[in-house]
Protein backbone atom coordinates (compact mmCIF):
# COMPACT_ATOMS: atom_id res chain seq x y z
CA UNK A 1 0.00 0.00 0.00
CA UNK A 2 1.53 3.64 -0.77
CA UNK A 3 1.84 6.28 1.77
CA UNK A 4 0.73 9.43 2.04
CA UNK A 5 4.25 10.75 1.24
CA UNK A 6 4.18 8.26 -1.60
CA UNK A 7 0.56 9.66 -3.15
CA UNK A 8 1.74 13.59 -2.02
CA UNK A 9 5.14 13.41 -4.50
CA UNK A 10 3.08 11.82 -7.29
CA UNK A 11 1.28 14.71 -7.23
CA UNK A 12 1.38 17.93 -9.40
CA UNK A 13 1.05 20.24 -6.37
CA UNK A 14 3.79 19.04 -4.52
CA UNK A 15 5.94 17.89 -7.21
CA UNK A 16 9.66 18.43 -6.09
CA UNK A 17 9.26 19.04 -2.77
CA UNK A 18 11.55 17.74 -0.24
CA UNK A 19 10.79 14.86 1.36
CA UNK A 20 10.99 16.22 4.55
CA UNK A 21 8.62 18.70 3.57
CA UNK A 22 6.60 15.92 1.88
CA UNK A 23 6.82 14.07 5.75
CA UNK A 24 5.74 17.13 7.59
CA UNK A 25 2.50 17.65 5.63
CA UNK A 26 1.42 14.19 4.91
CA UNK A 27 1.63 13.93 9.04
CA UNK A 28 -1.41 16.53 8.67
CA UNK A 29 -3.56 14.46 6.58
CA UNK A 30 -5.55 11.78 6.59
CA UNK A 31 -7.85 10.03 4.17
CA UNK A 32 -11.68 10.73 4.10
CA UNK A 33 -14.61 9.66 2.01
CA UNK A 34 -18.05 11.04 1.08
CA UNK A 35 -20.84 9.45 -0.70
CA UNK A 36 -22.63 11.26 -3.42
CA UNK A 37 -24.81 13.87 -2.12
CA UNK A 38 -22.49 14.80 1.02
CA UNK A 39 -21.47 17.75 1.76
CA UNK A 40 -17.91 18.50 2.53
CA UNK A 41 -18.05 21.99 4.05
CA UNK A 42 -20.79 25.22 3.92
CA UNK A 43 -19.82 28.95 3.33
CA UNK A 44 -19.36 30.12 6.64
CA UNK A 45 -17.54 27.19 8.19
CA UNK A 46 -14.68 27.69 9.70
CA UNK A 47 -11.83 26.91 7.25
CA UNK A 48 -9.91 24.05 9.03
CA UNK A 49 -9.18 21.88 6.25
CA UNK A 50 -8.04 21.54 2.49
CA UNK A 51 -8.89 18.47 0.26
CA UNK A 52 -6.68 16.84 -2.24
CA UNK A 53 -9.49 14.72 -4.12
CA UNK A 54 -8.18 11.35 -5.05
CA UNK A 55 -11.02 9.80 -6.89
CA UNK A 56 -14.39 11.64 -7.62
CA UNK A 57 -16.64 14.74 -8.39
CA UNK A 58 -17.14 18.03 -5.97
CA UNK A 59 -19.42 20.73 -6.80
CA UNK A 60 -19.03 24.49 -5.30
CA UNK A 61 -21.85 26.09 -4.88
CA UNK A 62 -23.48 29.63 -4.06
CA UNK A 63 -26.42 30.38 -3.01
CA UNK A 64 -28.49 32.63 -5.99
CA UNK A 65 -31.89 34.87 -4.90
CA UNK A 66 -32.87 34.53 -8.44
CA UNK A 67 -31.63 31.04 -9.28
CA UNK A 68 -31.05 28.90 -6.15
CA UNK A 69 -28.34 27.07 -5.58
CA UNK A 70 -26.18 27.65 -8.40
CA UNK A 71 -22.83 25.15 -9.20
CA UNK A 72 -19.90 27.50 -10.02
CA UNK A 73 -17.08 24.77 -10.67
CA UNK A 74 -16.87 21.64 -9.92
CA UNK A 75 -13.21 19.65 -9.27
CA UNK A 76 -12.45 16.22 -9.53
CA UNK A 77 -9.25 13.83 -9.60
CA UNK A 78 -6.30 15.39 -8.76
CA UNK A 79 -7.74 18.88 -7.74
CA UNK A 80 -7.23 20.89 -4.87
CA UNK A 81 -9.81 22.03 -3.08
CA UNK A 82 -9.48 24.85 -0.41
CA UNK A 83 -8.05 27.34 0.02
CA UNK A 84 -9.63 29.77 2.72
CA UNK A 85 -7.51 27.98 5.76
CA UNK A 86 -4.28 30.13 4.23
CA UNK A 87 -5.75 33.62 5.14
CA UNK A 88 -8.08 34.90 7.92
CA UNK A 89 -10.44 34.74 8.90
CA UNK A 90 -10.54 30.91 8.26
CA UNK A 91 -14.38 30.75 7.09
CA UNK A 92 -15.18 29.10 3.98
CA UNK A 93 -16.44 31.16 0.99
CA UNK A 94 -19.11 28.44 -0.65
CA UNK A 95 -20.30 25.47 0.07
CA UNK A 96 -18.92 21.61 -1.60
CA UNK A 97 -21.10 18.76 -2.50
CA UNK A 98 -19.47 15.52 -3.38
CA UNK A 99 -21.27 14.94 -6.76
CA UNK A 100 -20.67 11.08 -6.80
CA UNK A 101 -18.49 9.13 -4.35
CA UNK A 102 -15.30 10.94 -3.68
CA UNK A 103 -12.19 10.33 -1.85
CA UNK A 104 -10.20 12.54 -0.67
CA UNK A 105 -7.13 13.50 1.82
CA UNK A 106 -7.78 15.60 4.14
CA UNK A 107 -5.30 17.95 5.40
CA UNK A 108 -5.70 19.62 9.07
CA UNK A 109 -5.08 23.38 8.11
CA UNK A 110 -4.62 24.63 11.45
CA UNK A 111 -1.70 22.13 11.50
CA UNK A 112 0.09 23.09 8.20
CA UNK A 113 0.42 26.43 9.86
CA UNK A 114 1.99 25.76 12.86
CA UNK A 115 4.22 23.95 10.71
CA UNK A 116 4.09 26.68 8.74
CA UNK A 117 5.06 29.32 11.23
CA UNK A 118 7.48 27.19 12.49
CA UNK A 119 9.51 27.11 9.01
CA UNK A 120 9.05 30.05 6.87
CA UNK A 121 10.58 28.08 4.22
CA UNK A 122 8.17 25.51 4.37
CA UNK A 123 4.99 28.33 4.56
CA UNK A 124 6.78 30.03 1.82
CA UNK A 125 6.84 27.55 -0.82
CA UNK A 126 3.11 26.48 -0.18
CA UNK A 127 2.17 30.06 -0.04
CA UNK A 128 3.39 29.78 -3.88
CA UNK A 129 1.81 27.02 -4.33
CA UNK A 130 -1.64 27.63 -3.77
CA UNK A 131 -1.67 31.17 -4.43
CA UNK A 132 -0.62 29.95 -8.36
CA UNK A 133 -3.85 27.78 -7.48
CA UNK A 134 -5.77 30.64 -6.65
CA UNK A 135 -4.46 32.75 -9.64
CA UNK A 136 -6.11 30.10 -11.76
CA UNK A 137 -9.40 30.04 -10.02
CA UNK A 138 -9.56 33.62 -10.33
CA UNK A 139 -8.59 33.49 -14.14
CA UNK A 140 -11.52 31.12 -14.52
CA UNK A 141 -13.75 33.15 -12.56
CA UNK A 142 -13.37 36.74 -14.97
CA UNK A 143 -13.77 34.27 -17.54
CA UNK A 144 -16.91 33.37 -16.15
CA UNK A 145 -18.34 36.72 -15.13
CA UNK A 146 -17.95 37.72 -18.52
CA UNK A 147 -20.57 35.89 -19.79
CA UNK A 148 -19.42 35.20 -23.08
CA UNK A 149 -22.02 33.08 -24.41
CA UNK A 150 -25.19 35.19 -23.16
CA UNK A 151 -26.41 37.87 -25.86
CA UNK A 152 -26.82 41.16 -24.87
CA UNK A 153 -30.05 41.65 -24.14
CA UNK B 1 -4.43 43.60 -48.81
CA UNK B 2 -2.19 41.17 -47.74
CA UNK B 3 -2.88 37.15 -48.16
CA UNK B 4 -0.01 36.07 -45.62
CA UNK B 5 -2.44 36.13 -42.93
CA UNK B 6 -4.53 34.11 -44.34
CA UNK B 7 -4.85 30.58 -43.24
CA UNK B 8 -5.40 27.55 -45.83
CA UNK B 9 -7.43 28.95 -48.89
CA UNK B 10 -9.66 27.18 -51.34
CA UNK B 11 -11.29 29.16 -54.11
CA UNK B 12 -13.97 31.49 -53.22
CA UNK B 13 -16.91 30.25 -54.44
CA UNK B 14 -17.50 27.45 -56.99
CA UNK B 15 -15.85 27.75 -61.03
CA UNK B 16 -17.92 29.78 -62.87
CA UNK B 17 -20.59 31.07 -60.47
CA UNK B 18 -20.86 34.85 -59.58
CA UNK B 19 -19.85 35.60 -56.27
CA UNK B 20 -22.42 38.13 -55.93
CA UNK B 21 -25.12 36.17 -57.06
CA UNK B 22 -27.42 34.44 -54.45
CA UNK B 23 -28.35 30.92 -55.80
CA UNK B 24 -31.68 29.13 -54.59
CA UNK B 25 -31.61 26.69 -51.88
CA UNK B 26 -34.65 24.88 -50.29
CA UNK B 27 -34.70 24.16 -46.54
CA UNK B 28 -35.04 20.38 -46.39
CA UNK B 29 -34.94 19.78 -42.64
CA UNK B 30 -35.08 22.09 -39.31
CA UNK B 31 -33.51 21.14 -36.05
CA UNK B 32 -34.01 23.39 -33.03
CA UNK B 33 -30.60 22.90 -31.28
CA UNK B 34 -31.49 24.95 -28.11
CA UNK B 35 -33.97 27.42 -27.51
CA UNK B 36 -32.34 29.81 -29.44
CA UNK B 37 -30.94 28.24 -32.17
CA UNK B 38 -31.63 25.91 -35.38
CA UNK B 39 -29.72 23.95 -37.85
CA UNK B 40 -30.95 24.65 -41.73
CA UNK B 41 -30.12 21.26 -43.74
CA UNK B 42 -30.30 23.11 -47.05
CA UNK B 43 -30.25 21.53 -50.59
CA UNK B 44 -29.58 23.58 -54.02
CA UNK B 45 -33.35 24.04 -56.34
CA UNK B 46 -31.78 22.75 -58.59
CA UNK B 47 -31.32 19.14 -57.83
CA UNK B 48 -28.60 18.20 -60.25
CA UNK B 49 -25.97 21.42 -58.22
CA UNK B 50 -23.35 20.12 -55.85
CA UNK B 51 -21.49 22.19 -53.60
CA UNK B 52 -18.17 21.56 -51.88
CA UNK B 53 -16.81 23.41 -49.30
CA UNK B 54 -13.97 23.13 -46.94
CA UNK B 55 -14.33 22.65 -42.83
CA UNK B 56 -14.28 26.21 -41.42
CA UNK B 57 -15.81 28.33 -44.60
CA UNK B 58 -19.03 30.51 -44.29
CA UNK B 59 -21.51 31.09 -46.96
CA UNK B 60 -24.03 34.07 -47.14
CA UNK B 61 -27.65 33.16 -46.77
CA UNK B 62 -29.76 36.07 -48.10
CA UNK B 63 -33.83 35.87 -47.03
CA UNK B 64 -35.34 37.78 -49.55
CA UNK B 65 -36.16 41.22 -48.91
CA UNK B 66 -34.66 41.04 -45.56
CA UNK B 67 -31.21 40.74 -45.69
CA UNK B 68 -27.85 38.86 -46.03
CA UNK B 69 -25.72 36.85 -43.22
CA UNK B 70 -22.51 35.25 -42.60
CA UNK B 71 -22.76 31.64 -41.62
CA UNK B 72 -20.79 28.65 -41.03
CA UNK B 73 -21.15 25.74 -42.68
CA UNK B 74 -21.86 23.22 -40.00
CA UNK B 75 -22.35 19.96 -42.06
CA UNK B 76 -19.81 17.05 -43.08
CA UNK B 77 -17.65 18.52 -46.22
CA UNK B 78 -18.04 14.82 -47.51
CA UNK B 79 -21.55 15.18 -47.50
CA UNK B 80 -21.80 17.36 -51.69
CA UNK B 81 -25.75 17.24 -51.88
CA UNK B 82 -27.05 18.68 -48.39
CA UNK B 83 -25.44 21.15 -46.27
CA UNK B 84 -25.96 22.45 -42.37
CA UNK B 85 -26.21 26.10 -41.10
CA UNK B 86 -26.42 26.59 -37.54
CA UNK B 87 -27.92 29.55 -36.91
CA UNK B 88 -28.48 31.77 -33.23
CA UNK B 89 -31.45 34.19 -33.64
CA UNK B 90 -29.72 37.15 -32.53
CA UNK B 91 -31.03 39.63 -35.37
CA UNK B 92 -33.56 40.43 -37.64
CA UNK B 93 -32.41 38.25 -40.25
CA UNK B 94 -31.42 35.23 -38.19
CA UNK B 95 -34.63 35.81 -36.32
CA UNK B 96 -36.14 35.19 -39.98
CA UNK B 97 -33.99 31.86 -40.72
CA UNK B 98 -34.73 30.38 -37.43
CA UNK B 99 -38.27 30.58 -38.60
CA UNK B 100 -37.68 28.86 -41.98
CA UNK B 101 -39.73 25.99 -42.76
CA UNK B 102 -38.73 22.49 -44.59
CA UNK B 103 -39.54 23.92 -47.88
CA UNK B 104 -38.99 27.48 -48.07
CA UNK B 105 -36.45 29.28 -50.17
CA UNK B 106 -33.26 31.71 -49.36
CA UNK B 107 -30.43 32.90 -51.50
CA UNK B 108 -27.08 30.97 -50.93
CA UNK B 109 -23.64 33.05 -51.67
CA UNK B 110 -20.60 31.13 -50.62
CA UNK B 111 -18.48 29.11 -50.03
CA UNK B 112 -16.29 31.93 -49.00
CA UNK B 113 -13.06 32.25 -46.70
CA UNK B 114 -10.27 30.32 -45.71
CA UNK B 115 -10.14 26.44 -44.03
CA UNK B 116 -9.11 24.71 -40.87
CA UNK B 117 -5.82 23.04 -41.39
CA UNK B 118 -7.00 19.25 -41.22
CA UNK B 119 -3.98 18.95 -43.97
CA UNK B 120 -1.28 20.21 -41.79
CA UNK B 121 -2.29 18.38 -39.07
CA UNK B 122 -2.18 14.82 -40.60
CA UNK B 123 0.58 12.40 -38.49
CA UNK B 124 -0.93 14.54 -35.27
CA UNK B 125 -2.62 15.07 -32.40
CA UNK B 126 -5.90 17.60 -33.46
CA UNK B 127 -7.12 19.74 -30.29
CA UNK B 128 -10.69 21.37 -31.14
CA UNK B 129 -11.22 23.74 -28.75
CA UNK B 130 -15.18 25.05 -28.97
CA UNK B 131 -17.24 27.42 -26.90
CA UNK B 132 -21.02 28.37 -27.37
CA UNK B 133 -22.29 28.16 -31.05
CA UNK B 134 -18.53 28.41 -32.25
CA UNK B 135 -19.00 24.42 -31.90
CA UNK B 136 -20.79 24.81 -35.68
CA UNK B 137 -17.69 25.83 -37.54
CA UNK B 138 -15.62 22.92 -35.94
CA UNK B 139 -18.36 20.64 -36.45
CA UNK B 140 -17.36 19.65 -39.78
CA UNK B 141 -13.43 19.39 -38.54
CA UNK B 142 -14.36 16.75 -36.70
CA UNK B 143 -16.44 15.27 -39.25
CA UNK B 144 -13.64 15.29 -41.69
CA UNK B 145 -10.79 13.91 -38.20
CA UNK B 146 -13.21 10.77 -38.08
CA UNK B 147 -13.92 10.19 -41.76
CA UNK B 148 -10.29 10.07 -42.30
CA UNK B 149 -9.41 8.29 -39.03
CA UNK B 150 -6.32 6.45 -39.67
CA UNK B 151 -4.45 9.76 -40.76
CA UNK B 152 -4.71 11.49 -37.03
CA UNK B 153 -3.06 10.91 -33.44
CA UNK B 154 -5.11 11.52 -30.31
CA UNK B 155 -8.57 13.51 -30.95
CA UNK B 156 -9.94 15.92 -28.57
CA UNK B 157 -12.70 18.03 -28.45
CA UNK B 158 -13.30 20.50 -25.51
CA UNK B 159 -16.67 22.33 -25.60
CA UNK B 160 -17.68 24.87 -23.54
CA UNK B 161 -21.00 26.03 -23.19
CA UNK B 162 -23.18 28.78 -20.90
CA UNK B 163 -25.74 26.06 -19.06
CA UNK B 164 -26.72 22.65 -19.45
CA UNK B 165 -29.06 24.05 -21.76
CA UNK B 166 -27.32 25.53 -24.04
CA UNK B 167 -25.69 22.61 -25.36
CA UNK B 168 -25.56 22.04 -29.01
CA UNK B 169 -25.40 18.42 -30.52
CA UNK B 170 -26.27 16.83 -27.65
CA UNK B 171 -27.05 13.45 -29.76
CA UNK B 172 -24.02 13.62 -31.86
CA UNK B 173 -22.05 14.62 -28.56
CA UNK B 174 -23.35 11.66 -26.68
CA UNK B 175 -22.42 9.58 -29.63
CA UNK B 176 -18.96 10.22 -30.36
CA UNK B 177 -18.51 10.12 -26.42
CA UNK B 178 -18.94 6.67 -27.11
CA UNK B 179 -16.05 6.14 -29.15
CA UNK B 180 -13.00 4.67 -27.95
CA UNK B 181 -10.51 7.04 -29.88
CA UNK B 182 -12.08 10.33 -29.46
CA UNK B 183 -11.80 12.26 -26.07
CA UNK B 184 -15.03 14.49 -26.19
CA UNK B 185 -14.93 16.52 -22.57
CA UNK B 186 -17.62 19.24 -21.48
CA UNK B 187 -18.67 21.81 -19.47
CA UNK B 188 -20.93 24.32 -18.39
CA UNK B 189 -20.25 28.49 -16.73
CA UNK B 190 -22.71 27.33 -14.07
CA UNK B 191 -25.82 24.77 -13.75
CA UNK B 192 -28.35 25.11 -10.83
CA UNK B 193 -27.57 22.34 -7.87
CA UNK B 194 -29.78 19.73 -7.97
CA UNK B 195 -30.37 19.87 -11.82
CA UNK B 196 -29.87 16.24 -13.99
CA UNK B 197 -26.36 17.77 -15.10
CA UNK B 198 -23.69 15.78 -14.03
CA UNK B 199 -20.83 16.87 -15.74
CA UNK B 200 -18.30 19.40 -15.43
CA UNK B 201 -18.82 23.01 -14.51
CA UNK B 202 -16.14 25.77 -14.90
CA UNK B 203 -15.02 27.47 -18.09
CA UNK B 204 -14.13 25.70 -21.40
CA UNK B 205 -10.26 26.02 -20.20
CA UNK B 206 -10.33 24.48 -17.05
CA UNK B 207 -10.92 21.48 -19.78
CA UNK B 208 -7.47 22.40 -21.42
CA UNK B 209 -5.26 20.24 -18.31
CA UNK B 210 -7.48 17.36 -19.29
CA UNK B 211 -6.57 16.95 -23.00
CA UNK B 212 -4.04 14.51 -24.42
CA UNK B 213 -1.72 15.26 -26.99
CA UNK B 214 1.84 15.86 -27.84
CA UNK B 215 2.16 19.81 -27.92
CA UNK B 216 5.06 19.42 -30.17
CA UNK B 217 2.95 17.15 -32.70
CA UNK B 218 -0.26 19.09 -31.89
CA UNK B 219 -2.35 21.50 -34.28
CA UNK B 220 -5.08 23.34 -31.89
CA UNK B 221 -8.03 25.08 -33.83
CA UNK B 222 -10.61 27.33 -31.74
CA UNK B 223 -14.07 29.24 -32.24
CA UNK B 224 -15.97 31.09 -29.86
CA UNK B 225 -15.76 34.62 -28.49
CA UNK B 226 -13.16 36.29 -28.86
CA UNK B 227 -12.15 36.76 -25.04
CA UNK B 228 -12.44 32.82 -24.36
CA UNK B 229 -10.23 32.41 -27.65
CA UNK B 230 -7.46 34.77 -25.89
CA UNK B 231 -7.27 32.57 -22.24
CA UNK B 232 -7.35 29.62 -24.25
CA UNK B 233 -4.64 30.36 -26.11
CA UNK B 234 -2.95 31.30 -23.11
CA UNK B 235 -3.64 27.77 -21.51
CA UNK B 236 -2.71 25.80 -24.58
CA UNK B 237 0.81 27.62 -24.41
CA UNK B 238 1.14 26.96 -20.78
CA UNK B 239 1.07 23.39 -22.38
CA UNK B 240 3.71 24.03 -24.45
CA UNK B 241 1.74 25.09 -27.83
CA UNK B 242 3.58 27.01 -29.93
CA UNK B 243 1.81 29.72 -31.77
CA UNK B 244 1.63 28.57 -35.23
CA UNK B 245 0.41 25.28 -34.09
CA UNK B 246 -2.95 27.38 -32.42
CA UNK B 247 -5.72 28.57 -35.86
CA UNK B 248 -8.87 30.49 -34.99
CA UNK B 249 -11.69 31.48 -36.75
CA UNK B 250 -12.45 35.35 -36.81
CA UNK B 251 -15.86 37.20 -36.54
CA UNK B 252 -16.49 40.31 -37.90
CA UNK B 253 -19.21 42.41 -39.57
CA UNK B 254 -18.95 40.46 -42.97
CA UNK B 255 -21.36 41.85 -45.75
CA UNK B 256 -19.95 41.54 -49.27
CA UNK B 257 -17.56 38.52 -48.27
CA UNK B 258 -15.81 39.02 -51.23
CA UNK B 259 -12.81 41.38 -49.81
CA UNK B 260 -14.53 44.44 -51.49
CA UNK B 261 -16.62 46.33 -49.16
CA UNK B 262 -14.33 46.74 -46.05
CA UNK B 263 -16.90 46.24 -44.03
CA UNK B 264 -14.75 43.35 -42.05
CA UNK B 265 -11.57 44.53 -42.27
CA UNK B 266 -9.10 43.70 -39.41
CA UNK B 267 -6.09 45.40 -39.43
CA UNK B 268 -4.39 44.73 -42.98
CA UNK B 269 -6.68 41.46 -43.46
CA UNK B 270 -10.11 41.13 -44.45
CA UNK B 271 -12.06 38.33 -42.33
CA UNK B 272 -14.05 37.26 -45.21
CA UNK B 273 -11.25 36.60 -47.96
CA UNK B 274 -8.07 36.48 -45.71
CA UNK B 275 -10.11 34.70 -42.41
CA UNK B 276 -11.97 33.68 -41.35
CA UNK B 277 -9.81 30.78 -40.16
CA UNK B 278 -6.22 32.46 -39.21
CA UNK B 279 -3.27 31.25 -37.79
CA UNK B 280 -2.33 32.36 -34.33
CA UNK B 281 1.01 33.97 -34.70
CA UNK B 282 0.22 35.67 -37.89
CA UNK B 283 -2.92 37.85 -35.94
CA UNK B 284 -1.64 37.81 -32.72
CA UNK B 285 -0.28 41.48 -32.92
CA UNK B 286 -3.62 41.72 -33.99
CA UNK B 287 -5.38 40.95 -31.43
CA UNK B 288 -4.03 42.82 -28.65
CA UNK B 289 -5.22 45.76 -30.52
CA UNK B 290 -8.22 47.22 -28.61
CA UNK B 291 -11.17 47.32 -30.90
CA UNK B 292 -10.10 46.32 -33.74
Amino acid sequence: MQTLEAVLAEHAFFRDLPHDDLQLIAGCGSNVRFPGGARLFHEGDPADRFFLIRHGKVALEIGSPERGRVVIQTLGAGDLLGWSWLVPPYRMSCDARAVELTRATAFDGACIRRKCEADPRLGYELLKRFAQVIGQRLRATRLQLLDVYGTRG
Amino acid sequence: MSTELAGDRPAAGPPGVEPMAPRRFRVRRVTREIHDTVTLDIEPSDQAEEFSFAAGQFNMLYLFGLGEVPISISSDPAHLRVLAHTVRAVGPVTNALCRLKRGQVLGVRGPFGSCWPVREAVGGDVVIVAGGIGLAPLRPVLYHLLGHRDQYGRIALLYGARTPNDRLYERELSRWRGRFDVQIEATVDTAVAGDEWRGHVGVVTTLIPRAEFDPAETIAVICGPEVMMRFTIEDLQKRGLTSDRIYLSMERNMKCAIGLCGHCQFGPTFVCKDGPVFRYDRIAPLLKVREL
